[in-house]
Protein backbone atom coordinates (compact mmCIF):
# COMPACT_ATOMS: atom_id res chain seq x y z
CA UNK A 1 0.00 0.00 0.00
CA UNK A 2 1.79 3.41 -0.94
CA UNK A 3 2.53 5.43 1.46
CA UNK A 4 0.34 8.46 1.14
CA UNK A 5 -2.95 6.45 0.88
CA UNK A 6 -1.64 4.56 4.44
CA UNK A 7 -1.35 7.63 6.08
CA UNK A 8 -5.28 8.92 5.19
CA UNK A 9 -7.14 6.15 6.35
CA UNK A 10 -4.56 5.44 9.24
CA UNK A 11 -5.42 9.71 10.25
CA UNK A 12 -9.32 8.86 9.50
CA UNK A 13 -9.45 6.05 11.81
CA UNK A 14 -6.81 7.30 14.24
CA UNK A 15 -9.20 10.92 14.39
CA UNK A 16 -12.48 9.26 14.57
CA UNK A 17 -11.38 7.59 17.02
CA UNK A 18 -10.34 10.40 18.92
CA UNK A 19 -13.78 12.30 18.02
CA UNK A 20 -15.25 9.27 19.85
CA UNK A 21 -12.94 9.71 22.65
CA UNK A 22 -13.67 13.42 23.13
CA UNK A 23 -17.28 14.66 21.66
CA UNK A 24 -19.47 14.32 24.60
CA UNK A 25 -22.90 14.02 22.54
CA UNK A 26 -23.14 10.14 22.17
CA UNK A 27 -25.10 9.93 18.82
CA UNK A 28 -21.81 12.49 17.46
CA UNK A 29 -19.31 9.45 19.46
CA UNK A 30 -21.54 6.86 17.27
CA UNK A 31 -20.96 8.60 13.91
CA UNK A 32 -17.25 9.32 14.11
CA UNK A 33 -16.91 5.70 15.48
CA UNK A 34 -18.08 4.74 11.93
CA UNK A 35 -15.29 6.91 10.28
CA UNK A 36 -13.03 5.19 12.14
CA UNK A 37 -14.17 1.80 11.29
CA UNK A 38 -14.01 2.85 7.46
CA UNK A 39 -10.66 3.64 8.29
CA UNK A 40 -10.21 0.91 9.25
CA UNK A 41 -11.54 -0.78 6.52
CA UNK A 42 -9.16 0.68 3.75
CA UNK A 43 -6.21 -0.07 5.90
CA UNK A 44 -7.75 -4.07 5.63
CA UNK A 45 -8.28 -3.45 2.04
CA UNK A 46 -4.57 -2.26 1.26
CA UNK A 47 -3.42 -5.50 3.36
CA UNK A 48 -5.11 -7.64 0.50
CA UNK A 49 -7.91 -8.63 2.98
CA UNK A 50 -10.71 -7.42 1.01
CA UNK A 51 -13.28 -9.89 2.52
CA UNK A 52 -12.03 -8.70 6.26
CA UNK A 53 -13.11 -5.34 4.64
CA UNK A 54 -15.90 -5.52 3.73
CA UNK A 55 -16.99 -7.46 6.80
CA UNK A 56 -15.78 -4.66 8.59
CA UNK A 57 -18.17 -1.76 6.63
CA UNK A 58 -21.04 -4.51 7.07
CA UNK A 59 -20.81 -5.70 10.56
CA UNK A 60 -19.51 -2.57 12.46
CA UNK A 61 -20.12 0.05 10.33
CA UNK A 62 -23.53 -1.23 9.47
CA UNK A 63 -24.94 -3.21 11.96
CA UNK A 64 -23.68 -2.57 15.06
CA UNK A 65 -23.52 0.82 14.51
CA UNK A 66 -27.28 0.78 13.89
CA UNK A 67 -27.63 -1.29 17.24
CA UNK A 68 -25.76 1.62 19.41
CA UNK A 69 -27.36 4.92 17.80
CA UNK A 70 -30.88 2.72 17.95
CA UNK A 71 -30.08 2.04 22.05
CA UNK A 72 -29.18 5.80 22.61
CA UNK A 73 -32.66 7.28 20.88
CA UNK A 74 -34.28 4.40 22.53
CA UNK A 75 -32.52 5.70 25.80
CA UNK A 76 -33.29 9.02 24.63
CA UNK A 77 -29.86 10.54 26.07
CA UNK A 78 -28.89 14.20 26.28
CA UNK A 79 -25.58 15.98 25.52
CA UNK A 80 -23.76 15.05 29.19
CA UNK A 81 -23.72 17.81 31.11
CA UNK A 82 -20.13 18.85 32.00
CA UNK A 83 -19.21 17.07 35.32
CA UNK A 84 -16.10 18.10 37.07
CA UNK A 85 -13.35 15.16 36.55
CA UNK A 86 -11.68 13.83 39.61
CA UNK A 87 -7.96 14.78 39.33
CA UNK A 88 -7.24 11.20 40.39
CA UNK A 89 -8.78 8.62 37.58
CA UNK A 90 -7.65 11.47 35.37
CA UNK A 91 -4.08 10.99 36.16
CA UNK A 92 -4.19 7.42 35.95
CA UNK A 93 -6.15 7.38 32.97
CA UNK A 94 -3.28 9.22 30.71
CA UNK A 95 -0.71 7.37 33.31
CA UNK A 96 -1.74 4.34 31.79
CA UNK A 97 -1.82 5.45 28.22
CA UNK A 98 1.24 7.26 28.41
CA UNK A 99 3.26 4.32 29.31
CA UNK A 100 1.64 1.38 27.17
CA UNK A 101 2.50 4.14 23.79
CA UNK A 102 6.45 4.30 25.47
CA UNK A 103 6.54 0.78 26.13
CA UNK A 104 4.96 0.57 22.40
CA UNK A 105 7.39 2.75 20.90
CA UNK A 106 10.30 0.91 22.53
CA UNK A 107 9.72 -2.38 21.53
CA UNK A 108 9.15 -0.76 17.86
CA UNK A 109 12.28 0.59 17.69
CA UNK A 110 14.18 -2.43 18.82
CA UNK A 111 12.50 -5.11 16.64
CA UNK A 112 13.19 -6.14 13.35
CA UNK A 113 10.61 -4.13 10.98
CA UNK A 114 9.08 -6.29 7.56
CA UNK A 115 8.73 -4.40 4.02
CA UNK A 116 6.26 -5.54 2.36
CA UNK A 117 6.96 -8.19 -0.62
CA UNK A 118 4.48 -8.46 -3.42
CA UNK A 119 2.34 -11.31 -3.17
CA UNK A 120 3.55 -14.61 -5.01
CA UNK A 121 0.62 -15.99 -6.67
CA UNK A 122 2.33 -18.20 -8.66
CA UNK A 123 4.05 -20.18 -5.90
CA UNK A 124 0.19 -20.25 -4.15
CA UNK A 125 -1.16 -21.87 -7.37
CA UNK A 126 1.28 -24.55 -7.01
CA UNK A 127 0.92 -25.13 -3.36
CA UNK A 128 -3.51 -25.45 -4.17
CA UNK A 129 -3.11 -27.51 -7.45
CA UNK A 130 -3.31 -30.79 -5.06
CA UNK A 131 -6.08 -29.66 -2.97
CA UNK A 132 -8.63 -27.38 -4.94
CA UNK A 133 -7.66 -26.92 -7.90
CA UNK A 134 -10.13 -24.09 -8.65
CA UNK A 135 -8.58 -21.71 -6.62
CA UNK A 136 -5.03 -22.51 -8.00
CA UNK A 137 -6.66 -21.96 -11.68
CA UNK A 138 -7.91 -18.75 -10.86
CA UNK A 139 -4.17 -17.77 -8.86
CA UNK A 140 -2.37 -19.04 -11.99
CA UNK A 141 -4.33 -16.28 -14.18
CA UNK A 142 -3.18 -13.26 -11.36
CA UNK A 143 -6.58 -12.69 -9.45
CA UNK A 144 -6.26 -12.97 -5.34
CA UNK A 145 -9.89 -15.23 -4.69
CA UNK A 146 -9.50 -14.13 -1.77
CA UNK A 147 -12.75 -15.68 -0.40
CA UNK A 148 -12.29 -18.90 -1.82
CA UNK A 149 -9.41 -18.95 -0.23
CA UNK A 150 -11.20 -17.74 3.37
CA UNK A 151 -13.42 -20.35 2.85
CA UNK A 152 -10.70 -23.17 2.07
CA UNK A 153 -9.25 -22.50 5.22
CA UNK A 154 -12.52 -21.67 7.39
CA UNK A 155 -14.18 -24.89 6.39
CA UNK A 156 -11.22 -27.27 6.01
CA UNK A 157 -9.54 -26.21 9.44
CA UNK A 158 -11.69 -24.52 11.60
CA UNK A 159 -14.64 -26.42 11.24
CA UNK A 160 -15.52 -26.57 15.12
CA UNK A 161 -14.49 -23.27 16.05
CA UNK A 162 -17.31 -22.15 13.56
CA UNK A 163 -20.22 -24.75 15.28
CA UNK A 164 -18.73 -23.55 18.21
CA UNK A 165 -19.26 -19.44 16.94
CA UNK A 166 -22.87 -20.73 16.11
CA UNK A 167 -23.96 -21.71 19.44
CA UNK A 168 -22.44 -19.06 21.02
CA UNK A 169 -25.04 -16.70 18.15
CA UNK A 170 -27.46 -18.66 20.01
CA UNK A 171 -27.13 -18.19 23.06
CA UNK A 172 -26.26 -14.34 22.78
CA UNK A 173 -29.71 -14.29 21.08
CA UNK A 174 -31.81 -16.43 23.93
CA UNK A 175 -29.46 -14.39 26.57
CA UNK A 176 -30.44 -10.77 25.14
CA UNK A 177 -34.53 -12.14 24.62
CA UNK A 178 -34.26 -13.21 28.42
CA UNK A 179 -32.56 -9.93 29.57
CA UNK A 180 -34.88 -7.97 27.61
CA UNK A 181 -38.22 -9.27 29.00
CA UNK A 182 -39.65 -7.18 31.52
CA UNK A 183 -39.11 -8.04 35.55
CA UNK A 184 -42.01 -9.30 36.81
CA UNK A 185 -42.42 -7.12 39.81
CA UNK B 1 5.07 1.06 0.17
CA UNK B 2 3.92 1.49 4.23
CA UNK B 3 6.08 -1.32 6.79
CA UNK B 4 4.88 -3.67 9.17
CA UNK B 5 5.60 -1.04 11.57
CA UNK B 6 3.57 1.58 10.63
CA UNK B 7 0.55 -1.08 10.42
CA UNK B 8 1.79 -2.24 14.12
CA UNK B 9 2.21 1.73 15.09
CA UNK B 10 -1.13 2.73 14.33
CA UNK B 11 -2.90 -0.48 15.35
CA UNK B 12 -1.07 0.36 19.35
CA UNK B 13 -2.22 3.93 18.66
CA UNK B 14 -5.69 2.87 18.18
CA UNK B 15 -5.98 0.37 21.29
CA UNK B 16 -4.07 3.00 23.04
CA UNK B 17 -7.41 5.55 22.30
CA UNK B 18 -9.91 2.94 23.54
CA UNK B 19 -8.09 2.15 26.51
CA UNK B 20 -8.23 6.25 27.12
CA UNK B 21 -11.92 6.24 26.28
CA UNK B 22 -12.93 2.99 28.57
CA UNK B 23 -10.41 5.02 31.33
CA UNK B 24 -11.44 8.47 31.13
CA UNK B 25 -14.88 7.86 30.01
CA UNK B 26 -18.26 7.99 32.42
CA UNK B 27 -20.89 7.23 29.58
CA UNK B 28 -21.48 3.41 29.67
CA UNK B 29 -22.07 3.36 26.00
CA UNK B 30 -19.29 5.59 24.93
CA UNK B 31 -16.91 2.92 27.45
CA UNK B 32 -18.71 0.21 25.19
CA UNK B 33 -17.94 1.52 21.95
CA UNK B 34 -14.23 2.46 23.13
CA UNK B 35 -14.31 -1.38 23.70
CA UNK B 36 -15.24 -2.20 20.16
CA UNK B 37 -11.82 0.51 19.04
CA UNK B 38 -9.70 -1.78 21.18
CA UNK B 39 -10.94 -4.98 19.32
CA UNK B 40 -10.63 -3.11 16.26
CA UNK B 41 -6.99 -2.29 17.15
CA UNK B 42 -6.06 -6.11 17.59
CA UNK B 43 -7.84 -6.87 14.37
CA UNK B 44 -6.00 -4.46 12.51
CA UNK B 45 -2.60 -6.38 14.15
CA UNK B 46 -3.66 -9.79 12.93
CA UNK B 47 -4.50 -8.71 9.44
CA UNK B 48 -1.08 -6.93 9.26
CA UNK B 49 0.83 -10.21 10.68
CA UNK B 50 -1.10 -12.12 7.73
CA UNK B 51 0.21 -10.37 5.01
CA UNK B 52 3.63 -9.58 6.15
CA UNK B 53 4.57 -13.31 7.42
CA UNK B 54 2.97 -14.37 4.59
CA UNK B 55 2.83 -18.61 3.57
CA UNK B 56 3.88 -19.99 0.02
CA UNK B 57 3.38 -15.87 -1.16
CA UNK B 58 0.10 -15.81 0.01
CA UNK B 59 -1.62 -14.09 2.85
CA UNK B 60 -1.65 -16.04 5.80
CA UNK B 61 -5.57 -17.29 6.38
CA UNK B 62 -4.89 -18.55 9.70
CA UNK B 63 -4.64 -14.96 11.06
CA UNK B 64 -7.88 -13.99 9.37
CA UNK B 65 -9.36 -16.73 11.02
CA UNK B 66 -9.23 -15.38 14.32
CA UNK B 67 -10.20 -11.76 12.80
CA UNK B 68 -13.58 -13.70 11.96
CA UNK B 69 -13.95 -15.02 15.28
CA UNK B 70 -12.97 -11.39 17.12
CA UNK B 71 -15.71 -9.69 14.98
CA UNK B 72 -18.49 -12.74 15.47
CA UNK B 73 -17.61 -12.47 19.22
CA UNK B 74 -17.77 -8.82 19.30
CA UNK B 75 -20.73 -8.54 17.57
CA UNK B 76 -22.91 -11.21 20.50
CA UNK B 77 -20.93 -9.34 22.83
CA UNK B 78 -22.59 -5.93 21.92
CA UNK B 79 -26.03 -7.36 21.68
CA UNK B 80 -25.55 -8.58 25.47
CA UNK B 81 -23.76 -5.74 26.64
CA UNK B 82 -26.30 -2.93 25.26
CA UNK B 83 -29.34 -5.26 26.64
CA UNK B 84 -28.00 -5.10 29.72
CA UNK B 85 -27.52 -1.36 29.83
CA UNK B 86 -31.43 -1.19 29.01
CA UNK B 87 -32.29 -3.36 31.95
CA UNK B 88 -29.20 -1.02 33.94
CA UNK B 89 -31.31 1.71 32.42
CA UNK B 90 -35.01 0.90 33.50
CA UNK B 91 -34.03 -0.10 37.07
CA UNK B 92 -31.72 3.14 37.49
CA UNK B 93 -32.69 5.45 34.62
CA UNK B 94 -28.71 6.40 34.33
CA UNK B 95 -26.07 5.25 32.05
CA UNK B 96 -23.53 7.09 34.15
CA UNK B 97 -20.59 5.29 35.71
CA UNK B 98 -20.06 7.40 38.50
CA UNK B 99 -23.65 6.75 39.93
CA UNK B 100 -23.69 3.52 39.51
CA UNK B 101 -22.45 2.85 43.00
CA UNK B 102 -24.03 0.14 44.82
CA UNK B 103 -20.94 -2.07 44.09
CA UNK B 104 -18.32 0.03 45.60
CA UNK B 105 -16.67 -1.65 48.57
Amino acid sequence: MPLAIFWFFALVMLLGGLAVLSLRNPVASALSMVASFVGLAGLFIGLNAFFVGIIQILVYAGAIMVLFIFIIMLLDLKIEEKRALKLAPLLGGIGIVLAFTIQLLGILSKSPDLESKPLDLAAGSAAYVESSPGISTKLAAGHLPDVNLIGDVLFKGYNLPLQIVGVLLLVATIGVVVLSKRQPT
Amino acid sequence: MASLHDYLLVSGLLFAIGLAGVVLRRNIIVVFMCLELMLSAANLTLVAFSRFKGVNGLPDYNGQMLVFFVITVAAAEVAVGLAIIVALYRARQTINTEDLTSMRG
